[in-house]
């Protein structure tokens, strides 16, 4: 418990609190992107972006090894999960526009065919002799352990980044999610602009592969943007408050993975995230459970 | 899509011209060579059986789905060039209606353009969105989140949105469609108010009975055109029957044109 709270309080090392500071901004990152991503009801796409970035670690790694380089190289293989990330979602969007298949479809075809290949690269990497040690297998679930400080630094200079393009983009967005035709004939491009949406997306993910791991980064993609909806009935503030509840999440869950560094960092942010789900599903006001039976009572008894 | 040149023959006085528009569905067409010049400063509807291609035609028009042929100009402009003078209103039934936003977050998406990437929607920008939700009677409910307004008062939302575009050109896909007398009058005021500043307007109407007293112009149309210009001229029972094929009776194209019987 000590060590918790020293990591929660920036007291377990210099490293640790760079850890912290990055997961937060990240995960502040990931609850504003992911609103938009929940408001356009896309939540599966980032799901498929997610699990493409997988064979791009693999190449990225045998790609570092055999120009002699070090294959853990983290802006390496970041580098190289984009590009297959980015190549699965034009893949996407092309079979949608292009085909008679729905995008669902595309979604379904994109992910397990990018996850397998991804898959398959990791075990030939296991039978490589640099490979032994690769520890790759931590970027499924995320960890801390052994995060050097310019992984901390990476991670956090692209959260801001990342932050900041949600903030500028935040008004085309909206428009794209609420009411498409509208903003196309206003003169908005909707096929950038959804592109763009993804592309924060896939840089949010890529960023965190790291830390949370590609197969639940949806989960704090999606999260905290529902959780944030129990609270507000504005856009313009739901996005910066399921950053908030993103950042929190993405903070504690670091701290407590960096104090017990057996446990994977991804499923801890997730579940604190998912707690603070639970909390606001039951406890929120307007639109919570509980507030509703008491209306819907309050209702029956005036009637009655 | 064909960007062909500014075509010769168009009238002067046509706030809004169509040459050769043609939308097709798979293999299906929807609208076949559409040709129209809705004049300034007058109230237009596009009226004609259920899939006829009315609101193909208004999206098509707009670049909202893609079209096979066709050109379309605002005034003298090409359409690309002219969207910052046009406003749409679409059908009420294409949103999410508990999406998060107030009534004015969704009048102030009108000023959104204007505004840019980085400005700041100022005090100014606020006190107009509040004029337009005043000249449809809004005003009062605008911290109301949209999910919770009557289907008559969220069409009176989407119009001060248009109107907040402050716009030339108006296009409305049936804005009277399932409002109430009160809306629907609200809405006609507001439409009147803008004719007489010289704006041009264009709707999708389905009333047939309330054509002749609110519209200046009427283009029927069935896939193809059936008959375009006044009143007096393309609203006749001859027309209406061309249109809806019969499936009008005689006695109410009778009730719908009473005074000049058949033409």
């Amino acid at each position: 418990m000590n060590s918790f709270l020293a990591a929660i309080f920036l007291q377990a090392g210099y490293n640790a609190a760079l850890v912290g500071i990055g997961a937060g901004l990240l995960g502040f990152a990931a609850g504003a992107t992911g609103s938009f991503v929940f408001l356009r009801k896309r939540a599966l796409v980032s799901d498929a972006i997610a699990h493409a970035t997988l064979p791009g670690v693999g190449l990225a790694f045998i790609l570092m090894v055999l120009l002699g380089g070090d294959g853990r190289n983290l802006a390496g293989l970041l580098a190289g999960s984009a590009i297959t990330a980015w190549t699965g979602l034009l893949l996407m969007e092309w079979i949608t526009r292009r085909t008679r298949l729905s995008e669902d479809t595309a979604i379904g075809a994109v992910l397990g065919v990018f996850f397998g290949i991804g898959i398959v690269l990791l075990t030939v990497i296991q039978n490589m002799s640099a490979g032994r040690q690769a520890g790759l297998e931590s970027y499924l679930l995320g960890s801390t352990a052994g995060m050097l400080f310019e992984d901390a630094a990476i991670i956090a200079a692209g959260g801001f980044l990342a932050l900041l393009a949600t903030w500028i983009l935040r008004r085309p967005m909206t428009l794209a999610c609420f009411d498409p035709e509208y903003a196309a004939a206003l003169g908005y491009n909707i096929r950038r602009i959804d592109l763009m949406m993804m592309g924060l997306v896939m840089a949010v993910t890529v960023i965190g592969l790291k830390l949370v791991g590609l197969i639940l980064i949806v989960a704090l993609l999606i999260i905290p943007a529902v959780t944030a909806r129990f609270w507000t009935q504005r856009a313009s503030r739901l996005i910066w408050i399921a950053g908030t509840i993103g950042g929190l999440a993405a903070y504690a869950g670091a701290a407590i993975s960096a104090s017990a560094p057996d446990l994977p960092t991804g499923p801890i942010i997730v579940l604190i995230a998912a707690g603070l789900f639970t909390l606001s599903l039951f406890f929120a006001p307007t639109r919570g459970v509980i507030a509703t039976f008491l209306r819907h009572r309050l209702a029956r008894m005036e009637n009655a | 899509m064909p960007r062909a040149a500014k075509p010769k023959a168009l009238p002067a006085q046509a706030a809004f011209s169509i040459r050769a528009l043609t939308v097709s569905y798979g293999e299906k067409p929807a609208i076949i060579s559409i040709d129209a010049d809705f004049p300034k400063a007058a109230m237009s509807a596009i009226i004609g059986p259920n899939g006829a291609g009315k609101s193909t035609l208004l999206k098509a028009s707009l670049g909202l789905i893609p079209r096979l042929s066709g050109l379309v100009c605002v005034a003298d402009t090409p359409l690309d060039q002219a969207l910052a003078r046009i406003a749409y209103v679409p059908q009420r039934a294409s949103i999410d209606w508990d999406f998060p936003a107030t009534v004015l977050d969704v009048v102030q998406m009108g000023l959104y353009r204007k505004v840019g990437l980085l400005g700041r929607l100022s005090g100014q920008m606020t006190q107009r969105a509040r004029a337009c939700l005043d000249r449809v009677g809004m005003v009062d409910l605008l911290d109301r989140q949209i999910g919770q307004l009557s289907g008559g008062q969220q069409q009176r939302v989407f119009l001060a949105r248009a109107l907040a575009q402050d716009a030339d050109l108006y296009l409305l896909d049936e804005p009277l469609a399932g409002v109430d007398a009160a809306t629907e009058r609200t809405v006609m005021d507001v439409l009147k108010g803008l004719r007489k500043d010289g704006k041009a307007i264009v709707a999708v109407h389905h009333d047939l009975a309330t054509v002749q007293d609110y519209f200046d112009h009427v283009l029927l149309l069935n896939v193809r055109k059936i008959a375009e210009g006044s009143i007096a001229k393309a609203f006749t029972a001859e027309t209406l029957n061309n249109a809806y094929g019969g499936r009008l009776s005689a006695r109410h194209v009778k009730e719908l044109i009473p005074n000049r019987g058949k033409a």
